[in-house]
């Protein structure tokens, strides 16, 4: 049962992920390869805040999330200038830099040691430790970050969204600021990220940096492809097959050690099958192809 | 007549290539001005010039006496000025209906505290433009076609619709590239007597077209372009008779 619970937890904290990487990457069209760098940003902020300042959960989950959105902002204003392939590469650049910092700032985020004993949340004097109660909790964040990004694609503003994914020039054309369109989803996909972030960090309590790196990008992005982009639902059955996959791989009885390597060749495999023969995911209505790029 | 729009000395230059030269024009309110000339004398050059798109080398371009050179595209749309693209530039993957209400000024939706904390007014505002843009389709005839994607429209539905999102963005200037070429002569006629109203409307309209036909139908008043340069200006007639566009054509 507690087994079952923790797949269950992790599929919820890469529903977050995954769906926040929808809006950017699906929904807007703007694929980036740094998005474990605001989960990583997210479960640290978390982390330091609970650690050294010993404040309540709640202030610390809300200021994770202000603090990835505006790093956001920051990561995402070159994406006004720069394009594409470019882009991606700049992503990838930001990736190495949060790493890096995380990893060698060992004075404040304890570099490679990583920070140990975070405390678990507490929330209006109920206290989070048991599997059940982590369960509960992330259901309730999922249904948050799915609920906000569901209001965000439903609108207007997700309709010029889809615009710039399909045709910026036209988007313009029609008097719509893209650059600022751009700006805000990117802040609110990385301060959804941070969501994610705060709960891995409380529930493992336990960080360092080699959870947020760029592998880790990869496989959200894996989800988001796999699952459908352009799509919530399809994040969340992407979530939930990718993490179950490599569980299925134990119970075929495979040693630990091969099972994780074949863990990462499944994954490539499938990404590189699924790009080849079904684009559009399981149920997405977007593919990354240079064919709809004008 | 009240000017509208005014090209005081443009030049462009694209790497030795001179798309406008000195160019020089004006229209007025509820005019339909033709712009025609061969290929690749810079009509269209002016129109992304006009639009914000590509930047002019040097020169001025009022719209309602305001300087509107070296604003974005986005900001000059929104002082009144819309265009449709000689390539055809739609949302392809959005349905028909979408595409209209993508083109909607002033939308509260199009904001995010208004989604999360005003949903009743977004819920209002875009049900009004639902009803409008059904209207639009429903007098242009392709309602049948609101809930299909823009992709599977036939290509002069596709350019009807592309005139139907410059209509919906409430521009008092259109500036329509090409908008009956390669289609069928009941969807001209159809395109036509559209943009033959918008004057009634108080809207002005610059055209480029090939189609000779259609100019004489719809304007009175010409621009002759070559080489960037404006060589003739007149009625239809005018133009057609000046020695220096028959010379241009014979170049």
């Amino acid at each position: 049962m507690t087994y079952l619970l923790h797949i269950l937890i992790f599929i919820g904290i890469y529903i977050i992920l995954s769906i926040s990487l929808n809006l950017l990457a699906g929904y807007t069209g703007i694929l980036s390869i740094g998005h474990a760098a605001f989960y990583g940003i997210g479960a640290y902020v978390a982390a330091l805040m609970a650690l050294k300042l010993n404040s309540p959960f709640l202030l610390n989950i809300f200021l994770a999330i202000i603090a990835s959105a505006i790093i956001g902002a920051l990561v995402g204003i070159p994406s006004l200038r720069i394009k594409d392939d470019y882009f991606i590469i700049a992503t990838f650049a930001f990736q190495i830099i949060v790493f890096s910092i995380l990893n060698n700032l060992v004075s404040f985020t304890g570099g490679p040691m990583g920070l140990p004993g975070i405390p678990q949340p507490v929330i209006l004097g109920i206290k989070i430790s048991s599997h059940i109660s982590f369960s509960i909790l992330i259901t309730i964040l999922c249904a948050f970050t799915f609920y906000v990004s569901n209001k965000i694609v439903k609108s207007p503003f997700g309709r010029i969204l889809k615009a710039i994914r399909e045709d910026e020039i036209f988007a313009q054309s029609l008097g719509k600021n893209i650059s600022a369109y751009k700006v805000k989803i990117f802040m609110i996909s990385a301060g959804l990220a941070a969501i994610a972030g705060v709960m891995y960090a409380t529930y493992i309590t336990y960080i360092d940096p080699t959870s947020f790196t760029v592998m880790e990008s990869i496989f959200i992005i894996s989800i988001v492809i796999i699952g459908g982009a352009g799509n919530l639902w399809g994040s969340v059955l992407g979530a939930i097959v990718l993490v179950m996959l490599p569980e299925a791989l134990r119970f075929i009885g495979l040693p630990n050690a091969v099972a994780a390597n074949i863990r990462q060749m499944l994954y490539g495999g499938l990404l590189v099958a699924f790009m080849l023969w079904r684009p559009q995911g399981f149920i997405g209505e977007y593919t990354f192809n240079r064919n709809n790029e004008k | 007549m009240k000017e509208l729009l005014k090209i005081q000395n443009c030049n462009k230059h694209f790497d030795g290539i001179t798309a406008l030269d000195n160019f020089n024009c004006e229209i007025s309110k509820n005019e339909i001005l033709g712009l025609i000339g061969p290929n690749g004398a810079g009509k269209s050059t002016l129109f992304n010039v006009i639009t914000g798109f590509i930047p002019a080398d040097s020169g001025m371009i009022n719209f309602k006496n305001f300087n509107i050179s070296k604003k974005t595209p986005s900001k000059i749309n929104n002082y009144g000025i819309s265009r449709t693209f000689q390539d055809l530039r739609l949302i392809r993957q959005m349905t028909v209906l979408e595409n209209v209400l993508l083109a909607f000024k002033d939308q509260p939706g199009e904001h995010l505290e208004n989604v999360f904390f005003r949903n009743n007014k977004v819920k209002k505002i875009e049900s009004e433009n639902k009803k409008k843009a059904m209207e639009l389709l429903k007098n242009t005839g392709i309602l049948n076609k609101a809930n299909d994607l823009a992709d599977d429209l036939s290509y002069g539905q596709q350019k009807l619709l592309s005139l139907l999102c410059c209509l919906a963005s409430d521009a008092e200037l259109l500036l329509l590239d090409e908008p009956i070429a390669g289609i069928n002569p009941a969807m001209i006629e159809k395109i036509l007597s559209i943009i033959n109203e918008l004057p009634k409307q108080g809207k002005s309209v610059i055209i480029i077209e090939h189609n000779m036909d259609a100019i004489n139908k719809i304007c009175n008043r010409v621009v002759f372009m070559d080489a960037g340069k404006k060589v003739s200006e007149g009625t239809p007639a005018e133009v057609r008779n000046d020695p220096k566009v028959i010379e241009a054509y014979l170049d």
